[in-house]
């Protein structure tokens, strides 16, 4: 989580000084999530989210190097630079989905997989109580019931669909009932254990073919929607301020732990300093790196092709693609 | 005699054969007649049997046999797990397909007509086609989408869009359209086998035609490779680029005009995306003259492609009379029929532009 935490500070950081361009979703106040399910789950099984992704990649074993390399766009990038803040991939996990919803229906698809070749595993598919009002995930929600695919559908609720209070955007903000026949579960986002076991009830129930099952973690975002939204036109700082000093996940852990000697202050002081030095190469890493090629602008458009000529900006332009 | 007479009869089917006046043994003819539903059907069963990662989505797929029987028989001899009905949810089965295909599988998404793909493209060309360069060669999506394309026949303005240039236009697809039995039966092993996604264009109006298959076009490992066009018909003076259904009018246009001492070289392009360009500038530097034939849109379409891709190589300087297009009328399709007959190309229209064309 604090990894996490540290890397996208970092990324904010990296972000306003022009490092980084485009989208930025940052995480952070929602960590407890991402390292809640990766503790529930086996790396053989599967995860898909949308663009707020950075935290899952690194849970799902993306180097943090990778991750900000990827972020300020340079070959050395978990995408060669292709990609970017939303379209990062790696074993088991499908990104990064830029397309609001989109990822739920894939992440069924991996489920229905799962089943298929019959391995036991489960998929984790993410999204948003924006999203959450995505006519493709209830055709989902419907599919995955009827073929009892081994799916954990989980609604990060953290409050606010870019500018839009849930209470503005949904009829119903039970998001844990809205899969209606699959059963759902509400759980404090804020708290890594709670996650966690929630999880394991979850991944349990789908492994044993009980079908798919509904998780809503409350959460919270403490940046805006994206670096370039404050997030403080449609809720007060007061309210961030609430949640930072009240329910902040990393927080909330140290003191569970320093309480019952499970660590010690200086135990997490090293801790602290290593990641920060991570984080810190890895940004050094990121700055320095080199852009992707040029030889590499077409390539990667087909798999396991013959290579292709790709039409330049004008007919005398002709690039070469391979595979 | 009567004992002997019932034993010939008890043994059924071989009565006739005994009957028969002793001839030549005749074997079977190495060419078959086979439709294009047909040859659809057959290159599906071959590839699901081949590799159990295949397998068929969409809906009335597996118990009715296929909204237009594409699938007849398939359901039978796979059962649920390989041939699955979907509930009336394009965008939802199109992305769980695409899913599927990431985690390993080799999914064939039926539409059962390319018009209700609309509903689903976000997860054609977001989730297939672009993932394999967003993720700079990590995730794979080998998939088919295929369905029939195109106008059909008195189903109107909504059922009847040719989605050719649409999916044509966007990188990290391949698209396919193929004429007859062979093309069918080729162009979807290939696309199956293919790693990565694959739009594939049918005619609802050609699955009932039956066309001659060589011997060689039955074996189970025929392919026909994507990117490459065919020259149905040799010829001199004109060259007829089109795809799908049009192939057969421009061959009846050539039938005519052949008997005016006219003689029409014409491409059956069978892929959109890749387009076989190479092969109609051949064509045109022999004939000087070049006419495309579709049944989609002028605006934006196939043929408008062909004419750019034209301009801008070699076959250009060796053209004696600009392109020329024969496409459907810009309009949504009208229902009465004779409103209808006149908003595709017919084979008078074609022979009329290549006139045109010709200037004679």
């Amino acid at each position: 989580m604090q990894t996490v935490r540290r890397m996208e500070l970092k990324a904010d950081q990296l972000y306003k000084q022009k490092i980084i361009r485009g989208f930025c979703h940052l995480y952070d106040g929602q960590e407890a999530c991402a390292a809640g399910i990766e503790a529930a789950i086996n790396l053989s099984d599967h995860l898909i989210t949308a663009y707020r992704a950075h935290g899952y990649t690194f849970t799902r074993g993306v180097s943090v190097k990778e991750i900000m390399a990827e972020l300020t766009g340079r070959k050395g990038g978990v995408a060669k630079g292709k990609g970017g803040s939303m379209h990062m991939y790696a074993p088991h996990f499908y990104g990064g989905n830029g397309i609001v919803g989109a990822q739920v229906p894939l992440g069924a698809g991996v489920a229905l997989a799962c089943r298929y070749q019959g391995n036991d595993q489960i998929c984790v598919s993410l999204y948003g109580d924006g999203a959450a009002n995505q006519g493709q995930i209830f055709e989902t929600f419907n599919m995955a019931a009827l073929w009892k695919l081994p799916c954990i559908f989980v609604c990060e609720n953290n409050k606010y669909g870019m500018g839009t209070s849930v209470e503005r955007a949904s009829a119903s903000t039970d998001y844990y009932k809205r899969g209606d026949f699959i059963p759902g579960i509400r759980v404090d986002g804020m708290d890594v254990l709670c996650v966690r076991e929630a999880t394991k009830f979850a991944a349990d129930h789908c492994r044993s073919g009980k079908g798919p099952i509904l998780m809503e973690l409350q959460t919270y975002r403490y940046h805006g929607h994206s670096m370039s939204d404050p997030g403080v036109s449609y809720r007060t700082r007061e309210e961030i301020q609430e949640v930072r000093s009240r329910s902040d996940p990393i927080f909330m852990l140290k003191e569970r732990m320093l309480s019952n000697n499970m660590a010690s202050v200086d135990e997490f002081k090293e801790m602290d300093t290593a990641i920060r030095q991570e984080v810190e190469e890895a940004a050094q890493f990121a700055m320095s790196d080199l852009e992707p090629p040029l030889e590499d602008l077409c390539n990667h458009i087909f798999a396991n092709n013959p290579p292709l000529d790709v039409r330049g900006t004008n007919q005398w332009s002709t690039l070469k693609s391979i595979s | 005699m009567a004992t002997s007479l019932k034993c010939f009869l008890r043994a059924g089917k071989n009565v006739v054969s005994v009957l028969r006046p002793r001839g030549f043994h005749s074997s079977a003819p190495a060419a078959v007649q086979v439709t294009v539903r047909d040859a659809l059907n057959q290159a599906m069963d071959e590839e699901l049997e081949r590799d159990e990662r295949v397998y068929l989505l969409g809906e009335e797929v597996a118990q009715y046999d296929g909204a237009y029987k594409v699938s007849r028989g398939l359901w039978k001899k796979y059962g649920d797990k390989r041939i699955v009905d979907t509930p009336i949810s394009e965008m939802g089965f199109t992305g769980i397909a695409v899913g599927s295909a990431m985690a390993g599988l080799r999914p064939i998404c039926e539409f059962m007509t390319f018009n209700f793909s609309m509903q689903a493209i976000d997860q054609v060309i977001n989730s297939a086609a672009k993932t394999y360069y967003m993720s700079a060669g990590l995730q794979t999506v080998p998939i088919v989408f295929r369905g029939p394309n195109g106008s059909s026949a008195g189903v109107a303005a909504q059922h009847s869009q040719c989605f050719a240039a649409w999916y044509a236009h966007c990188p990290g697809l391949k698209v396919v359209s193929p004429w007859n039995a062979e093309d069918a039966r080729g162009l979807l092993k290939a696309a199956i086998r293919d790693d990565n996604p694959v739009v594939f264009l049918e005619n609802e109006l050609m699955y009932g035609v039956a066309f001659e298959m060589s011997e060689e076009s039955q074996s189970k490992d025929f392919t026909i490779p994507i990117g490459k066009a065919k020259i149905e018909r040799q010829g001199n003076h004109v060259t007829l680029v089109s795809h799908s259904r049009c192939v057969g009018h421009c061959l009846d246009a050539a039938a005519v005009l052949a008997k005016e001492g006219i003689e029409c070289e014409v491409i059956n392009l069978r892929s959109i995306r890749p387009m076989d360009v190479e092969s109609i500038e051949t064509s045109v530097m022999k004939t000087n003259h070049l006419v495309t034939v579709e049944g989609g849109w002028p605006q934006f379409g196939v043929g408008s492609e062909i004419c750019a891709k034209i301009m801008e190589g070699p076959a250009f300087n060796y053209l004696d009379a600009p392109v020329t297009r024969v496409t459907g009328v810009d309009i949504p399709m009208p229902y009465a029929k004779i409103l209808e007959d006149n908003s595709v190309p017919q084979i008078k229209d074609i022979i009329f532009s290549i006139k045109k064309t010709l200037n004679v």
